[in-house]
């Protein structure tokens, strides 16, 4: 069971990185990644909505949309759910934890786009996964996310003062570096013939 | 008149994915053979245009501040049809593109179009705009697409082009090679548009 979840978590985080394999949530990979402290930032944001909204809608699957047979809704709905709980934590930090609302609150808005979000939920229901696996699942998610986002404002923020050929300044040789970490996050991919 | 101007903006001056850097995600995943890209673009040139016509519809009607729910829902209600006609219709491309064709529901170009055009401008005009930015996604899908089937597997299409002596670079179809044709395809376009300012 515990080597099962594990496999599972790895999976996740570094086998399948949901940016640098998958290509889910690449627009806040470029776009938020101009700085290694915005880039933690946005990276708790997700790991943490990521794993409610996965709870939220495992829930929502599994005790109204099967036994009500909806799952055509299963689009719509997921959708809502995640743009209703992001408001909400919102609503709920600046009331009860200002500290933590300052370090995230800015993110949270992003977050009902990110498509990292929306994807996990619906993997979730594709791979069956029980309440515990789909939990673990977010976890390795997003933090293979915030792993690979961080890495990348590190080598962003170098590359800014490093001499670039004029046409590659900015987002093209951003691309160019993506592709380099994907290739060596390709390398994990002979890890456990997942 | 208007209705041309709109839909030929988004093909290339503000081409949704070169210039204004939005709906990243799909780009890059199915464009590993030059008929996925296709197929994905059109189904997003769908869902824009037919989200885009709707809202420029009941744009009077929409109150300020649920704006964003009421679009959504009606992006996603699109979503709903394109995801049940492709599964119906074309399941071998509805297994390709996998997870794909939900999310395009939280897909920027098409929320983004909704909030920045269609609820500000009529009906004629939104279509041509969805169209157009469709249109220049789809064009970006098959041109990436195009190059990375050449280069990594010799075909287009599924057609063998590259003589058979050509050793496919196995990279241009495995993740890196996306990230690598889009740089150089923006520095590309950059240097065009650099040449005709």
């Amino acid at each position: 069971m515990i080597s099962h979840l594990a496999l599972i978590f790895i999976g996740a985080l570094l086998v399948n990185n949901i940016l640098l394999i998958r290509f889910i949530a690449l627009c806040s990979f470029f776009g938020v990644s101009d700085s290694m402290g915005t880039s933690i930032g946005m990276g708790m944001a997700v790991v943490f909505v990521m794993v409610l909204a996965s709870s939220a809608s495992w829930i929502l699957w599994h005790f109204v949309l099967l036994p009500l047979h909806l799952e055509y809704l299963q689009i719509s709905s997921f959708i809502l759910t995640i743009a209703a709980l992001v408001q909400f934590v919102e609503l709920f930090l600046k009331k009860n934890s200002p500290s933590l609302y300052r370090a995230m609150g800015i993110y949270l808005p992003l977050i009902t786009t990110n498509c990292a979000i929306l994807a996990v939920t619906f993997i979730n229901v594709t791979n069956n996964f029980n309440f515990i696996e789909a939990i673990i699942y977010a976890i390795g998610v997003g933090g293979g996310y915030t792993l690979a986002i961080v890495m990348f404002a590190g080598i962003r923020e170098r590359i800014a003062g490093a001499p670039i050929p004029k046409l590659l300044k900015g987002y093209p040789i951003a691309f160019i570096t993506a592709s380099l970490m994907s290739l060596a996050f390709l390398g994990f991919k002979g890890l456990f013939g997942l | 008149m208007r209705f041309f101007k709109a839909l030929t903006n988004g093909l290339w001056k503000e081409n949704p994915i070169l210039v204004l850097m939005i709906g990243l995600c799909p780009t890059l995943a199915v464009s590993s053979a030059a008929i996925n890209g296709v197929y994905m673009g059109l189904a997003a040139t769908f869902v824009l245009a037919g989200s885009n016509f709707i809202i420029s519809l009941i744009r009077k009607w929409v109150p300020d501040q649920i704006r964003i729910p009421i679009f959504i829902t009606i992006i996603a209600t699109f979503v709903t049809i394109v995801d049940m006609a492709m599964h119906a219709y074309a399941p071998d491309m509805y297994r390709i593109l996998g997870i794909f064709i939900p999310l395009i529901v939280v897909n920027c170009i098409i929320l983004g179009r909704a909030e920045a055009f269609a609820y500000k401008n009529g009906v004629i005009e939104s279509i041509g705009d969805g169209l157009g930015m469709g249109l220049g996604f789809t064009l970006i899908l098959l041109i990436l697409g195009s190059i990375r089937e050449l280069l990594g597997n010799g075909t287009l299409f599924g057609i063998q082009v590259m003589p058979l002596t050509y050793k496919p670079v196995l990279l241009m179809i495995l993740p890196p090679g996306a990230f690598l044709t889009i740089g150089f395809l923006q520095a590309f376009q950059r240097y065009k548009g650099g040449a005709s300012k």
